[in-house]
């Protein structure tokens, strides 16, 4: 594992000298600051039952379906594409250290997207006046409900584009994984079908991958262990697929 | 203690490599000494880059055996990775970085170590005179720096055997003599593999050259070896004027080997182009000067041909195909 921080030194600073990151942060806070701020006019209106950051964190998979792919869908699929995977792989490097080391990169700059919104929240408690709106629980809970569902869903987005060399495709197959993954556990979970007696197993799946009653818990400081191996088990086994896809893709190039 | 390991730096036995059903690779057996530098030549899709990439450990080998300084490719990677410099075909680089940081960062990968990677980076930036751009952002470089900031790459953690996929490709003459040179100058301390279509190139550099066509070895040994090989004979031009009628006879009463491949057409002046083909490898220039003025022929110039290392490869792929064409079974559906 040398060799990991020689890459994940190499990528933290090639992300930080391109301009590229800088317009996506922005975008990003726009986006989520756009939403902050319809939400605060909800409060403005009239009184409301949740803190505004149980609320705020309710639409966190709006920002992680649009941010993700573009964070990840460059990593591997650039790489193959110019060739440089190939002067990568001939250095005493092993692909679980590339695919590690780009994984660690995209998270850490996923984690300071979200950790830079926490501004808003300062910015409320210093001209909203109002203490009570400054929950500091649900606001915790829910930026580790963020790092820790952000592993996964990172994951999923390296693994994405460990399976093609064009970014388009990768990014694409990134959105539809989350949208599945996110959405398509959300219907499922408030499907009525799946009530029936002999589909009681599949609903207990269904039930224990329900992202949203996950993040629910978090935002009550709530940290269920079954919770956390759920996307700690899930990260591996994408970066396991990851760093497969890569090999396989050599083995049948 | 100058004493040769035993071992050669690159050995390859047998090897075969088939890429969905299609052969790429049948077949190829060589191996090469230390400090030798080695001129790979084919035509497009002979096979080349494939048996390169196995070298490196990149691509893994159908069947067959690989050893670079005495690992096995296969069974060793780790060690075989940091035996080997490679630059690949088409040179790709990332177009992001500044030269130094680039060379920082792949001799971080190839640990070198930290407190004389600086020192190192100066010394490859000066050989392949690349000080003037150290600060530039590589996409930004021309084609011909570009080139040897990959060179630079592969030779920069001073590996026993370097790997160069087409490294003159693009180039105009005057970057292909330095990097000709550069690579020359390698010699005796590294193992250097080029591919290369430029032929006058690999025959300036390589101290042996190995043609392969359709994955397989169709030639290989020293330029002069081929040539005596592949064309198994000299030939001579003639350019006279007079009565050639008995002139075979003359000429294979000198050499029985000598005889007339073709006749020129007359020009103004009434001379004609003669070439001649000889089987024995000996000057017969004397033997044939003296025939023609004896005959009466009036001799405007007699030079022996050296044939090209272009001339080998023309006539070493025609006959590998020729053999494949023969080994085809017909299979036509009626």
């Amino acid at each position: 594992m040398r060799h990991f921080f020689t890459i994940l030194s190499h990528e933290v600073r090639m992300l930080l000298v391109s301009p590229a990151t800088y317009i996506a942060g922005s975008a990003f806070l726009a986006f989520v600051g756009f939403i902050f701020t319809a939400l605060l006019e909800d409060y403005s209106k009239a009184p409301q039952d949740l803190s505004p950051a149980a609320v705020f964190f309710l639409y966190y998979w709006f920002p992680v379906i649009f941010m993700v792919p573009l964070l990840t869908m460059k990593c591997l699929a650039e790489e193959r594409r110019l060739g440089t995977l190939e002067t990568l792989l001939t250095t005493p490097v092993t692909t679980a250290e590339v695919v590690l080391g780009k994984y660690a990169a995209a998270y850490l700059l996923y984690l300071a997207f979200w950790l830079s919104t926490a501004g808003y929240f300062v910015i409320l408690r210093r001209f909203a006046g109002d203490a009570h709106l400054i929950d500091p629980g649900p606001i915790v809970g829910g930026y580790v409900f963020i790092a820790v569902s952000g592993l996964l869903f990172v994951a999923i987005g390296v693994f994405s584009s460990s399976l093609s060399r064009n970014q388009a495709v990768a990014g694409m197959i990134c959105v539809t994984m989350l949208v599945a993954l996110i959405l398509g556990g959300e219907y499922l979970y408030h499907a009525s079908w799946l009530d029936r007696e002999s589909l009681a197993q599949l609903k207990a799946a269904v039930d224990y991958g329900h992202i949203a009653q996950h993040r629910q818990d978090f935002t009550r400081g709530i940290v269920d262990m079954r919770e956390l191996l759920f996307y700690v088990s899930g990260t591996v086994l994408a970066l396991i697929f990851s760093i497969l896809a890569v090999e396989a893709k050599l083995l049948h190039s | 203690m100058n004493a040769a390991p035993p071992q050669p730096a690159i050995e390859v036995s047998h090897l075969v490599k088939s890429y969905a059903g299609v052969l790429a690779v049948n077949d190829i057996t060589f191996s090469v000494p230390r400090g030798e530098i080695i001129g790979f030549l084919g035509p497009n899709g002979a096979g080349k880059s494939t048996t390169m990439r196995i070298l490196t450990g990149y691509l893994p080998a159908t069947s067959g055996a690989v050893s670079i300084c005495g690992h096995p490719v296969a069974s060793e990677p780790d060690v075989v990775k940091r035996c080997v410099g490679y630059m690949p075909e088409n040179n790709p680089l990332p177009d992001e970085m500044r030269v130094s940081e680039y060379l920082y960062f792949r001799g971080r990968l190839k640990e070198v170590p930290r407190r004389k990677l600086g020192e190192r980076i100066d010394e490859v930036l000066e050989l392949c005179d690349l000080k003037r751009v150290r600060h530039k952002i590589i996409g930004k470089l021309s084609k011909g720096f570009r080139q040897r900031v990959g060179i630079a790459e592969a030779v920069l953690a001073e590996p026993p055997v370097i790997i160069m996929d087409e490294p003159t490709i693009g180039l105009d003459p005057h970057q292909i003599l330095i990097v000709r040179d550069l690579i020359a100058s390698l010699r005796g301390r590294m193992t250097v593999l080029i591919s290369s279509h430029i032929l006058p190139e690999i025959e300036m550099t390589c101290n042996r050259v190995l043609i392969i066509n359709q994955g397989r070895i169709v030639a290989q040994g020293t330029p002069a070896e081929l040539r005596r090989e592949v064309l198994g004979q000299s030939a001579y031009e003639v350019e006279a004027a007079g009565a050639m009628g008995a002139l075979p006879f003359l000429l294979a009463s000198i050499d029985p080997g000598l005889s007339v491949a073709s006749e020129g057409p007359m020009d103004g002046q009434g001379f004609r182009t003669i070439k001649l083909k000889a089987l024995n490898p000996e000057d017969a220039g004397e033997g044939i000067l003296r025939a023609c003025l004896s005959e009466g022929l009036r001799v405007r110039a007699l030079s022996r041909a050296h044939p090209t290392l272009e001339d080998v490869f023309l006539a070493a792929t025609r006959r590998s195909w020729d053999a494949v064409a023969e080994d085809t079974p017909k299979t036509h559906a009626p």
